[in-house]
């Protein structure tokens, strides 16, 4: 997929000026930054003084032992939760009082832990339905199919193809996404977030289940995709091989708080990480 | 024969008012998850507008066709604005109580407003009658089969083929997932409300053109009915809802004419007992894969 087919389909973008492909800068400021980031459910305190910073362009992980408060780090950059205290600036702007859809809007968008496609629609409607805050057409046109209907169907479903091309799925745009094997639905989900036209895409866990070579493509992927959509990528991942080949920064979760923080090769060699974290891998 | 071919014809056309509200109870359902029991009373309000704008007012036909739909739309999305939206993380059983609520308000609204007189709707459109082979049909008869088969391959096409429709499909099938895709969950619910009161709006114009009477419960029966009518063709399927909502008419037009008036509606409600004992969601409702 060239960036130039991608320009040729210019979507109408809604309260981003950027369109398909933005061209961000990735160093002036980072896309995403939570200060002293914490929530708190009935006196437990599930997350607690988190911080982080995240690159423009950078492939960050999220790491930690169950239960370490990973996923829901994602429910409170998504406002699913809504944090206790601390602060989400994504792109320098505050989050707060931000709706989960206007979050996505305003360019985060997520994959689940346990797949969540919509099963009843098909594979290429999964991807269109995402777009729907980009491609603006009335109900009026809708139903009367005027040309601009049809024109935003068009770009739409040129949009969708090119996407699909991206995990080679196009063979599958008509059958049902519930209908697809697993490894092709957590790919699903990963090409329906892009298709939101997210600055920053959040991954929960995108190798669970996968053998090693499906793991191996999956890295390789991922680095494709922030490379041709000069995206963040945030993931959450137990697969260590993944992590510390394709994360630039690492942050280590455990019982709420990071216990460190760096490239890979710092966190491989932090002995609290290796307690808290290989450490225990080891005894089981 | 002739005899025959006339019931089901009128069978069709009761069967298809019923489709039209059906619509609403299964589009809210599938897309709320709530049994929005206030929607049979859209139906009297439409009818009252009717009644207000032709026959006390004296605008023309088609105006009142027009502001009607428009009213009961903007009614159907205030009701959810008002008294579902807030209650919206609440318990279903709050949600039902509610709507329970909303239905006699509305009722009595119109008590108060129009009085308990039956008021007659007034004839909107002149159609006489049509002679096929010595079967009669009235033209109004024709005119509710063909606008309620329009609407239904409209609606259809809308739900399949475009993003709002896709949207609500989506929003019905994981809230959470579709608001993290982007889609404004608020606004697709509003959207339903108003689409399935819009329908009832027409069902209103042609429950009132064959019926005549209008009174402040007359939403009450048509829409217990076309509740019915949802859940026999399995509540949150569209195509269940026109299916159910045709097949009860029938059903009702045949015992009617060959059993007894006075029995038809326990027919009816006695063929919704039999489905769900055969086929718990319905006609064509989906099975529940309970996941182990």
């Amino acid at each position: 997929m060239s960036v130039k087919t991608h320009q040729k389909t210019k979507l109408v973008p809604v309260n981003r000026s950027v369109a398909l492909l933005p061209e961000r800068d990735a160093h002036v400021s980072p896309i995403l930054e939570c200060i002293d980031l914490g929530v708190t459910f009935g006196g437990l305190k599930a997350v607690d003084n988190f911080d982080i910073t995240i690159g423009r362009t950078e492939i960050a992980g999220l790491i930690g032992p169950n239960g370490a408060g990973k996923t829901t780090i994602f429910n409170l950059l998504t406002k699913v939760y809504q944090p206790t205290h601390g602060t989400i600036l994504l792109d320098g702007k505050d989050i707060h009082g931000m709706t989960t859809t206007q979050v996505n809007r305003a360019g985060i968008a997520r994959t689940f832990q346990n797949i969540r496609l919509f099963t009843d629609l098909t594979v290429e409607e999964n991807i269109t339905v995402a777009m729907n805050n980009q491609i603006k057409y009335n109900m009026a046109e809708g139903i009367f199919r005027l040309p601009s209907f049809w024109k935003g169907e068009r770009i739409a479903h040129e949009r969708a193809m090119e996407l699909l091309s991206f995990f080679h799925m196009e063979q599958f745009a008509d059958a049902k996404a519930g209908s697809l094997p697993y490894g092709a639905q957590r790919r699903l989900e990963i090409l329906r977030a892009l298709a939101t036209n997210p600055c920053l895409l959040l991954l929960d866990e995108p190798a669970a289940g996968m053998n090693p070579s499906e793991t191996a493509e999956l890295m390789e992927n991922i680095r494709t995709i922030r490379d041709t959509f000069k995206i963040a990528v945030l993931l959450i991942e137990h697969d260590m091989s993944l992590v510390m080949n394709i994360c630039e920064g690492i942050a280590v979760l455990s019982f709420g708080r990071i216990i460190a923080k760096g490239s890979p090769e710092d966190i491989q060699s932090d002995p609290k990480v290796i307690e808290a974290y290989l450490g225990r891998k080891k005894e089981a | 024969m002739t005899h025959f071919i006339q019931t089901i014809i009128s069978g069709l056309s009761l069967g298809s008012i019923f489709a039209l509200i059906a619509l609403g109870y299964t589009m809210v359902y599938g897309i709320a998850k709530m049994l929005n029991f206030a929607h049979g009373d859209i139906i009297m309000i439409g009818a009252y507008t009717g009644i207000i704008t032709v026959a006390q007012m004296g605008l023309p036909p088609l105006f009142a066709v027009l502001f009607s739909i428009l009213l009961c739309a903007l009614l159907g999305v205030l009701i959810e604005f008002l008294a579902y939206k807030p209650l919206r993380q609440a318990p279903p059983l709050s949600v039902l109580i509610t709507a329970i609520g909303v239905s006699y308000f509305l009722q009595n609204l119109a008590l108060l407003l129009f009085g308990s007189q039956q008021m007659a709707y007034p004839t909107l459109i002149r159609l006489g009658q049509v002679s096929v082979g010595g079967v009669t049909i009235d033209g109004i008869t024709i005119l509710t089969l063909l606008v309620t088969a329009l609407i239904m391959v409209v609606l259809s096409f809308f739900i399949n083929h475009t993003r709002l429709g896709k949207a609500m499909r989506a929003v019905s099938e994981d809230k959470a997932a579709a608001s993290l895709m982007g889609i404004s969950v608020n606004r697709t619910i509003a959207l339903t409300f108003a689409i399935g009161s819009a329908l009832a709006a027409v069902a209103s114009i042609f429950y009132g053109m064959s019926y005549v009477y209008i009174k402040p419960t007359t939403g009450a029966m048509p829409g217990i009915k076309a509740f019915t009518a949802a859940v026999f063709g399995g509540i949150g399927s569209v195509p269940g809802a026109m299916l159910g909502g045709i097949l009860l008419g029938l059903i009702e037009q045949l015992s009617k004419t060959y059993i007894s008036t006075l029995w038809a509606d326990a027919i009816v409600f006695g063929v919704l007992v039999v489905v769900l004992v055969v086929k718990p969601t319905g006609l064509l409702g989906k099975k529940m894969n309970e996941k182990v």
